[in-house]
């Protein structure tokens, strides 16, 4: 290795042996980058109870539902981003692609959840190119706990940002999901979850509607009343524009790998929940009582 | 160590050192065709890579000692990496990598006691074959714009001639393919002998990629498997009987050109782009 007095900041780190992770990268050379930064900062000023008042004020996103489905896994965001009583933005990405087989998406502050997807797929990316193949699939659940976990400083003062990670796994052939918490601890889902402000909602329709092994289709159909529900009861949640042709992103995450849905196709969708609803406007109705022998075994009907 | 080297006879002596040490390993071929940017090289191992990806539409090409580029190989993707999350993903560029593969390459050629014994190639697929870059840097520093073919390492004048001969633009990855697969293997067997004793390149032996045109997001693929073997049987069969003519070009070229050491560049290309 050569002596560089004045290269250290292009050199040094560039081409150490170091680690194939960015983040840990970034940490090395050229730490202003990592959002952690901010948190830290922040964290070392007394905190005094309740979230800061500025943190209120910035964009949040809200609901995320993610459910299996029959060969992989159903991503689906609302548009909506709120600053306080206001309506920030209309039309918000909050499901991400985070690299072939996998996707993210946030809710929380919108800058923070940004810059962590940013970070999270150029991580996942930066590991492939180095080593020459993909993360696990936990691996890559892991590493994202860490970065939700580097962020409780900046949480504490009220920049929360907590993140929905779903994959294909190339293995089993199947769709997981994971969920996270703002210490940074994670967990695998089964079926289906939510997370953001109007996850109880969408969880309480999910509920009635889900069943196991759906196809794509009608898992999607599924999402998208489960956000149609939690849009109708949670201010902070929109629901499908039809003057404006804004709906909820979708993406599905199966062999063929992750593809989000086009305008037109999302527009289907909410067409058909939407019209259900002039009918009915709770939703689909879930049947009382459970069809077949009186066990109780649980086969749950489809929806009406 | 002697009391007092001039820095002249001390630059001579490394630059003929890196030069002899690239000229004794196997050539590897860097081409545009309409498809996009392929590389072929004989690599006969699996876990050793020779062509890379660096980024969106960008790959790296070596030729030389493995430790040594592949520290430059890792430098490379995290450069582009930190300047893709920095500002943004279309501001990596193929020319930002080769300036700064320059300057480290510069660096250590100065300052170091023994140069690095590699040859490196930044190329860019563009969206058109007018936009398609290829860069060629130099143990020392030596950034070269090379425009449709880049031979690295090995006698890389006698591949780079033949290349020059049967080269034109807007082949297909078929063509392409072919006239690299002739110009590599051609002149190494054509020393001395008429009309082949050409090897059989099997597809085991070969490494290649490809930076593809068409492809979104990330271009760069491996060319491998039955798509390798099906573009490998078509350039032998369809390249048999032009081996009289190349072997008799090859053994012209074989008188001219030097084994070890010799005098001029290590690298050559079809258009000499401005050498640095």
């Amino acid at each position: 290795m050569s002596a560089d007095s004045d290269g250290r900041g292009l050199l040094g780190p560039y081409l150490s042996a170091g680690t194939s992770s960015f983040t840990d990268f970034l940490a090395a050379a050229a730490p202003e980058l990592l959002p952690h930064a901010v948190g830290a900062a922040a964290a070392a000023s007394p905190a005094s109870g309740g979230p800061a008042p500025f943190a209120r004020d910035l964009p949040h996103g809200t609901t995320i539902v993610a459910a299996q489905c029959e060969g992989g896994v159903v991503m689906a965001g609302d548009r909506r981003a709120t600053a306080g009583n206001m309506i920030s933005q209309r039309d918000i990405d909050k499901v991400f692609r985070s690299d072939e087989f996998s996707g993210i998406g946030f809710a929380g502050v919108a800058g923070v959840g940004f810059e962590l997807v940013r970070l999270f797929q150029v991580e996942l990316e930066h590991y492939e190119k180095l080593e020459g193949h993909a993360l696990s699939l936990e691996g890559k659940a892991n590493r994202l706990a860490s970065f939700v976990r580097g962020n409780i400083g900046g949480a504490m003062q009220g920049l929360v940002v907590v993140p929905l990670f779903c994959g294909y796994d190339e293995d089993s052939g199947a769709g997981r999901i994971f969920s996270y918490d703002v210490a940074g601890g994670f967990y695998e889902e089964h079926r289906f979850h939510a997370i953001g402000s109007g996850s109880v909602f969408a969880r309480g329709a999910l509920k009635k509607l889900y069943a196991d092994g759906m196809p794509v289709t009608d898992t999607i159909l599924a999402c998208m009343q489960a956000l149609y529900d939690a849009a109708d009861d949670d201010s902070a949640t929109g629901g499908p524009d039809v003057t404006r042709r804004l709906y909820p992103v979708v993406a599905t995450i199966t062999a063929d790998g992750f593809e989000r849905l086009a305008d037109e196709a999302a527009g289907e969708y909410a067409r058909t929940v939407i019209e259900g609803r002039m009918a009915e406007p709770d939703g689909p109705l879930a049947p009382l009582r459970t069809a077949g022998t009186g066990n109780g075994a649980g086969n749950v009907l489809p929806p009406g | 160590m002697p009391f007092y080297v001039s820095p002249e006879q001390s630059m001579k002596d490394k630059a003929d050192y890196a030069r002899k040490a690239i000229s004794r390993i196997r050539s590897g071929v860097v081409i545009a065709c309409d498809a996009g940017i392929l590389f072929i090289a004989p690599n006969p191992s699996r876990a050793l890579r020779k062509f890379s990806e660096i980024y969106d539409r960008i790959a790296f090409a070596a030729v030389g000692r493995y430790n040594e580029f592949e520290v430059l190989r890792k430098a490379g993707v995290r450069y582009a990496d930190v300047t893709g999350f920095q500002y943004d993903r279309q501001d990596v560029t193929a020319r930002g990598l080769a300036n700064y593969y320059a300057q480290v390459l510069g660096t250590f050629f100065t300052d170091s006691p023994k140069p690095y014994e590699v040859e490196l190639v930044v190329a860019e697929v563009g969206k058109t074959a007018d936009d398609d870059q290829i860069y060629r840097i130099t143990f020392d520093g030596s950034v070269a714009d090379e425009r449709g073919f880049v031979v690295i390492g090995g006698q890389a004048d006698q591949v780079a001639a033949v290349l020059k001969d049967q080269y034109s633009d807007g082949m297909t990855l078929a063509e392409a393919f072919t006239v690299a697969i002739a110009a590599l293997g051609g002149p190494v067997k054509a020393e001395g002998e008429s009309g082949g004793g050409r090897s059989e390149i099997t597809a085991a032996q070969l490494e290649v990629a490809l930076l593809d045109r068409g492809r979104a997001h990330r271009a760069f693929r491996r060319l491998t498997g039955t798509r390798l073997e099906s573009l490998l049987t078509e350039a032998i069969t369809g390249s048999k009987t032009e081996a009289i003519t190349e072997a008799s070009a090859g053994q012209d070229s074989g008188e001219n050109g030097d084994g070890a050491g010799d005098a001029g560049d290590a690298g050559t290309s079809g258009t000499p782009g401005g050498t640095k």
